[in-house]
């Protein structure tokens, strides 16, 4: 039986540097190639050293496919394509294409500019690594080579994400990277067809959640925001350049201008303007509404957002800032927060997931005191607030998704092996399917069990069906023969005569015979008349002749007489009769 | 396997294929040459056109001066403009199953096949043909409703008054099935109909018959469509370009193999080269604003329009026209700018690497940034305050029957200081002219064509080998000016089986293989020999 293996290199029972091996049909692929927030080794990235000890990784996959922008999904691909070696194609949508190599350029400038670190990729090498790219429009059929197939769906989650169906023949896998199941103020929900794939390989970062309506999070969070600008505090909102900080954009933006609130906001970097022009140009990924009015209206040209300088950081009064990266882990964020920690009526809302190790993390988790480099503390006193605005799915939504798809497994990546654990048991209760969550480096095997296409030959399937009755319901199974000819990877189904004739082999006939010896004193043609007549009173219901050149013939068996040499008494009978199936015989209507 | 053929028209084609049970019709397209037979639509009252003589016969006895008007030698309808529709008889219009739109220039008789006839399938186009399709059809709603003309004419369409008719009303043919255009109203629920597709992506339909579209290279969007069986294979290319210009290029490769290959929207000027045209677009333009007239574009709102100002950004500085004003009024002009710059995955590369930087894939943004091109919804309101002279005018309907451009017409033709500059290839320019003669101002002809030529197709067709062509019956026949001209037309072997509005064609296919599934349970117990 045909079998699809799932390894998670990242992500398994963990958030981060995700990359998911899949082997189906005999195709390799790579789902995503991520870096770690948590770790500054080598722990950073995917151990690829699992895929082969020998050097470059081309010979081993048949493709790799990056779902969005974020680091954590594709902050590996330079050093996996230009420093391990991958020359084949690497695919992802058009967005993500655009924006993910300058937040590789970020990440490289950020660890080799600021900390110093050497051995890491250069600028040439993103460069390089993004000529590789294939890029991918949704809903569009991408043919890998003639066996696999790729299929991109619309996931939410951030601009150009998406989620791929992964085809080989019949067997299938459907990878949904990082996705949303509700529209948020600027990007609509993920969908995908009712594609019954083999394995559904969904992230679960939100396994046990089921969030309040977003309306309640929304209005909680301008709440915060106000209550702190009111009392003279700064607020800082730690994001990623792209995505949540548009949606949080938006609705500051609107907000400000409800309220007529006069505090400055911030955003910080340069990327700023350009991130915007990305989501002016990408409109089309955006939600439904912004779509919409975009002739008239664009959302993303804000009025009261203001682009970001570092001694503003001093300035006295309250205002909102937005500063890159969004787990405190580095950057700008980092240093704006080491600023404004020792007050307390400074606030810190942290709008998405921070993974293990980061100083993001650090703080939800109530640690007061950080350590710094170089052995100073960083005594926190401004209020630490989290709210979840990370678009990823809840357990509703990954619930919701498995309705859509209808897969025959189920496979968790990208979430705590604790929150995974409950899933499973939900996922396994209401659906009935298997449902498996890897650890890294740990394969899950599945065994498909796929139905065989095959050619029939047109004029086989017409006498199959004139001798069936009634035409066949192409739903039901039914029973046929023929000759299967395996010939160039092709299965066809065809007559014996044609098959002979094809593969040029003469027609051979198996006969029985055998010899029965009687008494009878009569002349040959006699005793064959009287067996004929014999024959005829007993076998009632069947085909019986007596043929001029002396033979008698029931059904397909044909009987001679002959005298036996020494004495003219005894009668040879010769019965013959041809081999036949027992299909034939038995099975076949009207055979 | 069946074609029913429903348009005559070669580049608007309307064409029914009834293929395992499945009725797909392939595009829609809208003859709109009929609005040739009726008065322009002034935007402000023209005191010319409203104190035309009735039409009476020679000899007096059919008197039709409330319907028909002379008007510069000429027997014109006074009448809301109509359109000739697809063949609506030849077969019953609520058993298609589906409709495959190509391109948006070929839906535009849409609202009439979908509304009041039963229609119950889905309609299949990619995001950017939907988009510019419905702005295309606001835009002739919003021409003709703004005008609005109470009166309809249909005495003259009595075939025994037709006949007494000078031509060319005399010679218009099936006139019964010219319809008035449909509304706001229709358009939405026509358009409510349609499911978006992606390039190269697999549509099943019924489990019986999967197609998919093909980039065609013609415009924003624009398709060819695979309709395939497991063994069994249809193409059908309707406007396809090879040119450079703005789309994503044509994929050639998916056609191989087909068994019939459907061949529509070949160029209607075979004979004009388009970068050729676009030059002698580009200095009569610059000769004509030097000597301080005006130039007028009738063109439509989306498509050449692109490349025309692409063309002009380069051009405008070289050429010193950089104060000179480029107007460009439509009621959807603002939005077909605004859209042509949000399509990155439909474009070509060097379009798409612009998008990646990230800046907008089409100079127009830079030229009304800096105010050299300006858009109007229409002549009134900001336009007439803001409008200086000599300029140039972008504007439509190319017919010259309505649209902005009739009253362009009405103010600059008795000057010959200016030029009307014809770009679209719809319509001939001599009958667009012929209810404003005499005309004083000078008449380019530059039809910019990009659809593939006999050439190119003859050499694509050697490329992707199809077994059997159908193509419109104009294409096996040299053009009747050109009769001489046998490079004008298709030579092929077998020759092309050729329709005309309301042939059915019976399609040539030799099935000899279908596809089944042996079960697992079956599989497992077979054993080679």
């Amino acid at each position: 039986m045909p079998e699809i293996k799932v390894t998670p290199l990242g992500a398994g029972q963990d958030v981060g540097r995700s990359c998911i091996l899949v082997s189906i049909g005999g195709k390799n692929i790579m789902l995503d190639c991520g870096m770690h927030m948590g770790y500054n080794d080598d722990r950073r990235f995917p151990d690829f050293s699992y895929i082969t000890q020998n050097g470059r990784l081309t010979d081993f996959l048949d493709c790799v496919i990056i779902s969005h922008f974020h680091l954590d999904h594709c902050g590996a691909l330079p050093y996996m394509s230009e420093m391990v070696g991958y020359d084949g194609p690497i695919y992802m949508t058009h967005p993500t294409k655009a924006i993910c190599p300058i937040l590789l350029e970020d990440f490289r400038k950020i660890t080799v500019d600021k900390k110093g670190e050497t051995n890491f990729f250069t600028s040439q090498m993103i460069k390089d690594c993004m000529k590789k790219v294939i890029p991918l429009n949704l809903h569009q059929t991408v043919q890998v080579d003639d066996e696999l197939e790729i299929k991109a769906y619309y996931a939410g989650h951030v601009l150009g994400a998406a989620m791929v169906h992964i085809k080989v023949g019949s067997e299938s896998v459907v990878y949904t990277g990082d996705y949303n199941m509700t529209p948020d103020r600027h990007l609509g929900a993920a969908w995908i067809d009712k594609c019954r794939p083999d394995i559904l390989i969904s992230e679960s970062t939100y396994a046990t959640t089921i969030r309040d309506s977003k309306r309640c999070r929304e209005r909680d969070f301008l709440k915060k925001v106000h209550e702190s600008i009111e009392r003279g505090g700064k607020v800082l909102i730690p994001v990623f350049a792209l995505g949540r900080a548009q949606e949080l954009c938006i609705l500051l933006e609107t907000f400000w201008e409800r309220m007529n609130l006069k505090a400055p906001i911030y955003f910080s970097t340069g990327l700023t303007e350009k991130a915007n022009h990305y989501y002016k140009l990408f409109i089309t990924w955006t939600n439904q509404k912004i779509r919409k009015t975009f002739v008239q209206r664009n959302m993303f040209e804000f009025k009261h957002i203001k682009a970001f300088d570092r001694s503003y950081a001093d300035n006295p009064g309250p205002m909102v800032v937005f500063a890159t990266p969004g787990m405190l882990h580095a950057g700008q964020s980092l240093q704006i927060f080491k600023k404004w920690a020792g007050n307390e009526k400074n606030m810190v809302i942290m709008p998405g997931y921070c993974v293990q190790g980061t100083i993001g993390h650090k703080i939800l988790n109530g640690q007061r005191k950080l350590e710094m480099e170089g052995r100073a503390t960083l005594d926190v006193k401004l209020q630490v607030e989290y709210m979840s605005f990370s678009a990823h799915a809840d357990a509703k939504g990954i619930m919701q998704l498995i309705r859509m798809a209808e897969p025959r497994n189920m496979l968790l990546v990208h979430g705590e092996a604790v929150k995974m654990e409950f899933l499973k048991g939900k996922i396994e209760q209401e659906f009935s399917i298997d449902c498996y969550m890897p650890a890294n480096g740990e394969t899950t095997t599945v065994t498909t069990n796929p139905s065989v296409p095959v050619d029939i030959s047109l004029n086989l399937l017409k006498r199959e069906m004139a001798l069936g009755g009634p035409l066949p319901d192409p739903k039901k199974p039914r029973t046929m023969h023929g000759t299967l000819i395996m010939k160039e990877n092709s299965l066809k189904l065809v007559s014996s005569e044609q098959a002979l004739k094809e593969l040029g082999l003469n027609e051979h006939q198996l006969r029985f015979t055998c010899h029965v010896q009687l008494q009878d004193p009569h002349s040959d043609a006699d005793t064959l008349h009287r067996i004929y007549t014999h024959l005829k009173s007993v076998l009632k219901g069947y085909t019986i002749q007596h043929l001029p050149d002396g033979t008698v013939i029931v059904e397909s068996i044909v009987i001679k007489v002959s005298s036996s040499t020494e004495d003219s008494n005894t009668k040879v009978l010769l019965l013959s009769w041809s081999y036949q199936t027992l299909i034939y015989n038995g099975l076949l209507p009207g055979g | 396997m069946k074609l029913y053929c429903l348009s005559g028209h070669p580049t608007l084609p309307c064409n029914v294929l009834k293929f395992k049970s499945t009725t797909i019709m392939l595009d829609c397209g809208l003859d709109t040459t009929s609005v040739l037979n009726f008065l322009p639509l002034p935007l402000v009252h023209s005191p010319r056109l409203s104190k035309l003589p009735g039409w009476v016969s020679k000899d007096g006895t059919i008197n039709l001066g409330k319907e028909l008007k002379e008007c510069a030698g000429r027997v014109f309808v006074d009448a809301q403009p109509e359109f000739c529709l697809p063949e609506r008889e030849l077969l019953d219009l609520s058993t298609i199953d589906v409709i495959l739109i190509s391109n948006y220039h070929c839906m535009m008789a849409l609202p009439y096949i979908t509304e009041h006839t039963g229609f119950t399938g889905t309609v299949y186009a990619t995001e950017p043909t939907l988009q510019i399709g419905r702005l295309l059809m606001e835009e002739l709603v919003n021409f003709m409703e703004r005008v609005p003309k109470a009166q309809s004419a249909t005495s003259w369409k009595n075939k025994e008054i037709q006949r007494m008719l000078p031509g060319p009303l005399k010679d218009a043919v099936d006139v019964w099935m010219w319809k008035r255009c449909y509304s706001m109203q229709e358009v939405n629920s026509a358009l409510s109909k349609v499911q978006l597709v992606g390039y190269s992506q697999k549509v099943e339909l019924f489990g019986a018959v999967q197609v998919s579209p093909l980039s065609s290279g013609y415009s924003l969007g624009s398709s060819n469509w695979i309709i395939q069986s497991h063994h069994e294979k249809v193409s059908y290319v309707s406007g396809s370009s090879l040119l450079t210009t703005h789309p994503q290029p044509m994929d050639q490769s998916s056609l191989k193999n087909s068994d019939v290959l459907i061949l529509t929207g070949l160029t209607q000027m075979p004979t004009a080269n388009p970068d050729g045209m676009l030059g002698e677009f580009c200095s009569n333009l610059a000769m004509t604003i030097r000597a301080g007239g005006n130039v007028l574009v009738p063109c439509y709102s989306s498509g050449v329009i692109y490349d025309l100002l692409e063309c002009l950004y380069q051009f405008i500085e070289s050429a010193n026209l950089g104060t000179t004003p480029f107007y460009f009024i439509s009621p959807i002009a603002n939005s077909s700018l605004e859209f042509s710059q949000i399509f990155a995955e439909w474009l070509c590369h060097n379009k798409q690497t612009k998008v990646y930087l990230p800046e907008p894939p089409f100079p127009h943004a830079e030229l009304i940034q800096t105010n050299k091109l300006k858009h109007y919804p229409s002549i009134h309101g900001d336009f007439s305050s803001e409008f200086r002279q000599p300029c140039v005018v972008f504007t439509g309907h190319p017919s010259l029957r309505f649209g902005d451009v009739v009253h362009f017409m009405e103010l600059w033709g008795k000057s010959s200081l200016n030029t009307i500059i014809f770009t679209e290839p719809d319509f001939s320019y001599l009958d667009a002219l012929a209810p404003y003669q005499p005309l004083a101002m000078k008449c380019v002809y530059c039809p910019i064509d990009t659809r593939l030529n006999f050439h190119q197709v003859s050499k694509l067709l050697k490329e992707v080998q199809p077994l059997h062509v159908v193509c419109p019956e104009q294409y096996t026949q040299p053009p009747l000016t050109q009769s001489h001209r046998s490079d004008l037309m298709l030579e092929l072997q077998p020759p092309p089986m050729p329709y005309r509005r309301c042939s059915v064609l019976n399609l040539p296919f030799r099935r000899r293989y279908e596809r089944i599934y042996i079960l697992p349970e079956c599989a497992v117990i077979l054993a080679l020999t």
